[in-house]
This record gives structure tokens, C-alpha cells and sequence, in this order.
């Protein structure tokens, strides 16, 4: 029972974060005509679900070129969420009994509210937007996808980082009954994934909990997981149950389990190869042939600025 | 009883036609799901990983006959090697195909600097090139005219197998399973090559003798 309305779609080509903006204002004004549905009820909550009101399309992906979205039954079919098995399809195989009810969220650390939220009263103040992003897999291909979900940097912001918050840690659910594959140790569990606080507030970095117009998929991280385009998939962290607001750089999983190979920073860069295999090039889902990966996976425009005085070579 | 009736099979002239159909279900079941769509959103990988486990599965099948020989006394085994061990080739040239054509689109400098400076490719590319000369002297003839030199050139097949697990568990992010299962096909092969037994009574001797058989 998801109720979901398009409030506008608007799409453009490659457009900076002062135009984020802008189109979210836009969105503020198309919504106001769209008349009182949203103000009077955004929340037309389902029981089971996470509930997800009006939204404006985002398009942050340059359309063009041969750029498409990437079929919902791919993306929804291939994924690589070790959780529920290491297999492609293990994840849709395994996670069809997972439930997401009553979701919790910690928040912990250097902030002013502390605390144990439940993932609507987080998410609940902000607008929702859809946002198209490329997702580059550090294994060497990519999908483009319509994403569900708010800004991470207006979260972060309403729970009031004290200056000693320089880095967000975030922790995946640790639960081998309900997620079968931490049966096995394949990675030390929990799942942990973390961000300087400059890329968390970055306009790109978004906090999703839904995708193709939906509630996000159980195999895709329900119900709320992170997607920062800039960065390897593996960033993404899924089914995220704490943040924490940290001085130091946090631990990472995939850095834990091969640090030569997977920085913290892990930002998509086709002339750092990973120490197996080459960077260089990536298989978008749906094509046979391979394309010219780009730097920060074409997002360079928005965020090459935070990495100005970094040697993007040893800090990969 | 049972084991009269597995030589009479074997010896029979319709089990090598048979076999031969048989080592090209894996292929046909792979055009089959290529013609149904059923290859998963990334049929190139699917097909690249598909044909590489059949590649080194053939491998492990056709080095397991001489143990299965020995053990079970199955001598009638032994006509069918050359012929899998063609297939492990066939499936060799297929897996290689499919990352050249695809990955590489054709082209031999991206593919080269590829087998250059990834570890787990030089490995699977040096397997496919050792396995040349042994698809080429696989035939009545080489065996032949080569005579006794046909059996020590075709000893490359263990150093193939050594390679071929390698390059997989080269190229595994962080579960083992699969590769590691045949790991330890390829160990037990290789010990037996080695004849354990005798090697432990007398080292010199045995090594030797694994040498020169």
C-alpha cells in the first residue's frame, strides 16, 4: 500500500549544486499548485511500509548521449548485498521474508539529539525527491536509477553536529537470522560504511528509502540505505540502523577486509586501478560492450572541490 | 557385478558418441537460456563465469580418470581423455572469446596490457596458451610421432591446472567457496600425481618415478 505521487518532472543535463537548489524551489512552487493533498496528509502511510508522499523528479544524471534507466527488473535482480548471500541473485532470492517494520535508527556521537529515532520521524520533515544518479560498481559496471529519498545533508543538519563531528559512521543491521548471509564470514559484521562530514553534506549525498517510484526493494538495502553517486557502490551502506558522528576516520568494512584495496575514500577513478583489475572502463547493465568509466563517475562538477589538496592516488 | 557391467559400458562403441553429446549440454543449456533472455542483466559476465567453471570442471574431470583407473580398476576410462581434455580447451577458447570480443573489443593492445599487468589474467592467459600445443598433439597421429615424448609434454596439464585455479581464486573479492572447493579437487590430484605414499617412505625415489611415468 504505497501511495505515490510525481509531483514534477523536471530533467536537465549536468547541473551544479546551486541549481539543486534552484529546482527545488521550482518543485516548492509545483507542489504548491498541485493543491492541498500534500499539506494536508504527505504522509498517507501504509501499515508495513515506509511511507513515501509526493516528490519532484531530480534529474541530476546527463540525459543524452545513450544514457537510460536502467530496467527496474535489473536493478532489482543484481545486486551485491552480501548480507543476504554473495551471489548476484542471492539477495532477491533471500530477502523476500526480510520485514522493515518499525525501523530504528540510532544516532549517536557528536551531536546535540542523540538518540533512538524511528525512520519516519527522521525522515518525516523533509520533502522527498526523486533523483536519477549512475551507480558505478567497483567490480567494474554500472546502472542509472531513480532514486527515492532526502537530502542526507538536511538530516544531518536537524540533528545538530556538534564541530567535533568531522566524519558520520553508519552501521548496517546485524541480525544473521533475519539477513541468512552473516551466517557466514565472508566480511567481519556489521556492515560499516562512513563519510567525512563534508561529502555526507555534499547536495548529491542522499539518504534513499525507495526507488522507481517505490519503497525500496529489500534486495537494494530497505528500508533506508545511503547512495553517494560520487563514490563506488560499496559506499552505499544498506539497511542502515546507526549513525554515529565521529573525530576520527571510522572504520570501513571493505577497507577491514582489504585495505590495499579499498580506501575509505573509494571515490570512482578511472585512472586508479584496483590492484586486480582496471578502472578504467565499465559495463553499463543492459549493454554488451564496455564504456570509458569518468572520473568521480561524472559528478566532478559537484564534487572535485572537496578533494582539491588530496593525492587522490594514496588516498583511493 | 556392477563393476563388469561399467566396463562393458565403457568399452561399448556407443559411449564415446554419448559422452561427446553429453560434454556439450553445459554449452547448449547457455545458447538455450541466450535465446530465452534468461542470462541474468549481465549475460556477458554470466556467460564469462559460466564457461570458466566449465573450463576448469572439464579440467578436473579429464585429470581425475587416471585415478578412477587406478582405484577402480575402470581401464576403459582411459579412451575418453584426450576427448575431455579437448573439451576442457573448447571451453577454454569460449571463456577467452567472450572476455575479448566483450571486454576488449577486439582490441589485442587493451587486451594485452590487460594479461600484462592484472596477475590473475597473465595466470588464465598463460593457462590458454599452454593448452595449445596440447590440443594440437591431442590427435592419433602426435600421439604417435612423439612417442614417449607425447606423455611428458602432455605433464603440462597439471601446471595448467595450478594456473586455472589460481587465476579464479586471483579474482574473488571475498568468498572463497566456490574456488577453494576446487582448490582442493586440484590438490588431491596433484598429491596423487605425486604419489604421497611412496614419497613419504622415500622422497628421491618417488619423485623420480612421478617424473618419469
Amino acid at each position: 500500500m504505497i501511495n505515490i505521487k510525481k509531483v514534477s518532472d523536471i530533467s536537465s543535463s549536468a547541473i551544479t549544486p546551486e541549481s539543486i537548489y534552484l529546482r527545488r524551489r521550482e518543485f516548492m512552487k509545483a507542489s504548491g499548485m498541485l493543491g492541498t493533498a500534500m499539506l494536508l496528509n504527505p504522509w498517507m502511510t501504509a501499515a508495513a511500509s515506509i511511507p513515501i508522499g509526493d516528490y519532484a523528479r531530480n534529474v541530476i544524471t546527463p540525459k543524452g548521449e545513450d544514457e537510460e534507466i536502467t530496467p527496474e527488473e535489473d536493478a532489482t535482480s543484481y545486486n551485491n548485498f552480501y548480507e543476504f548471500g554473495t551471489d548476484k541473485g542471492d539477495p532477491k532470492k533471500y530477502s523476500t521474508k526480510f520485514t522493515t517494520d518499525d525501523w530504528k535508527i540510532t544516532v549517536g556521537g557528536e551531536c546535540a539529539k542523540p538518540g533512538t529515532y524511528s525512520l519516519e520521524d527522521l525522515i518525516k520533515p523533509f520533502a522527498i525527491e526523486e533523483r536519477v544518479y549512475r551507480l558505478r560498481c567497483v567490480e567494474a559496471w554500472s546502472m542509472v536509477i531513480p532514486w527515492l529519498g532526502v537530502p542526507l545533508a538536511s538530516i544531518i543538519e536537524s540533528l545538530e553536529p556538534t564541530s567535533k563531528a568531522k566524519y558520520i559512521a553508519f552501521t548496517t543491521l546485524h541480525d544473521p537470522q533475519r539477513m541468512p548471509g552473516q551466517k557466514r564470514s565472508v566480511l567481519d559484521w556489521p556492515y560499516r560504511e562512513g563519510l567525512r562530514i563534508d561529502e555526507a553534506t555534499n547536495p548529491l549525498t542522499l539518504l534513499a528509502i525507495g526507488m522507481y517510484g517505490k519503497t525500496m526493494p529489500n534486495q537494494n538495502g530497505a528500508p533506508v540505505r545511503l547512495v553517494v553517486p560520487w563514490k563506488y557502490g560499496f559506499k552505499s551502506i544498506k539497511s542502515i540502523v546507526s549513525i554515529d558522528f565521529v573525530e576520527q576516520q571510522p572504520l570501513t568494512s571493505w577497507n577491514m577486509s582489504s585495505a590495499r584495496e579499498y580506501g575509505f575514500y573509494s571515490n570512482v577513478n578511472p585512472t586508479v586501478n584496483h590492484p586486480r583489475w582496471s578502472q578504467k572502463k565499465e559495463r553499463r547493465i543492459g549493454d554488451l560492450f564496455k564504456r570509458p568509466t569518468l572520473m568521480f563517475n561524472g559528478y566532478a562538477e559537484e564534487v572535485a572541490h572537496m578533494y582539491d589538496d588530496m593525492d587522490l592516488r594514496s588516498n583511493y | 557385478m556392477g563393476l563388469a557391467l561399467l566396463q562393458d559400458i565403457l568399452r561399448s562403441r556407443f559411449t564415446k558418441p554419448v559422452l561427446f553429446s553429453l560434454c556439450l549440454v553445459p554449452l547448449s543449456s547457455l545458447v538455450w537460456r541466450a535465446f530465452y533472455g534468461d542470462l541474468g542483466a549481465n549475460p556477458i559476465e554470466t556467460i564469462t563465469f559460466f564457461t570458466g567453471d566449465w573450463t576448469l570442471r572439464y579440467l578436473l574431470i579429464t585429470l581425475s580418470i587416471s585415478p578412477l583407473r587406478q582405484w577402480f580398476g575402470l581401464t576403459g576410462l582411459l579412451r575418453f581423455r584426450r576427448m575431455l581434455g579437448l573439451y576442457v580447451f573448447f571451453y577454454a577458447c569460449c571463456h577467452f572469446s567472450i572476455w575479448f570480443i566483450f571486454d576488449h573489443a577486439l582490441d589485442f593492445t587493451d587486451m594485452f596490457e590487460d594479461v600484462v599487468e592484472r596477475p590473475y589474467i597473465t595466470l588464465g592467459f598463460s593457462a590458454l596458451m599452454l593448452l595449445i600445443p596440447l590440443a594440437v598433439t591431442s590427435n592419433n597421429a602426435m600421439l604417435k610421432k612423439l612417442g614417449k615424448r607425447w606423455k611428458k609434454l602432455h605433464k603440462l596439464t597439471y601446471l595448467i591446472l595450478v594456473l586455472g585455479v589460481l587465476h579464479y581464486l586471483w579474482l574473488v573479492k571475498a568468498d572463497y567457496l566456490e574456488p577453494g572447493i576446487y582448490a582442493v579437487f586440484a590438490v588431491i590430484l596433484l598429491l596423487h600425481r605425486l604419489n604421497l605414499k611412496k614419497w613419504l617412505s622415500s622422497p628421491k625415489a618417488s619423485i623420480q618415478s612421478s617424473l618419469n611415468n
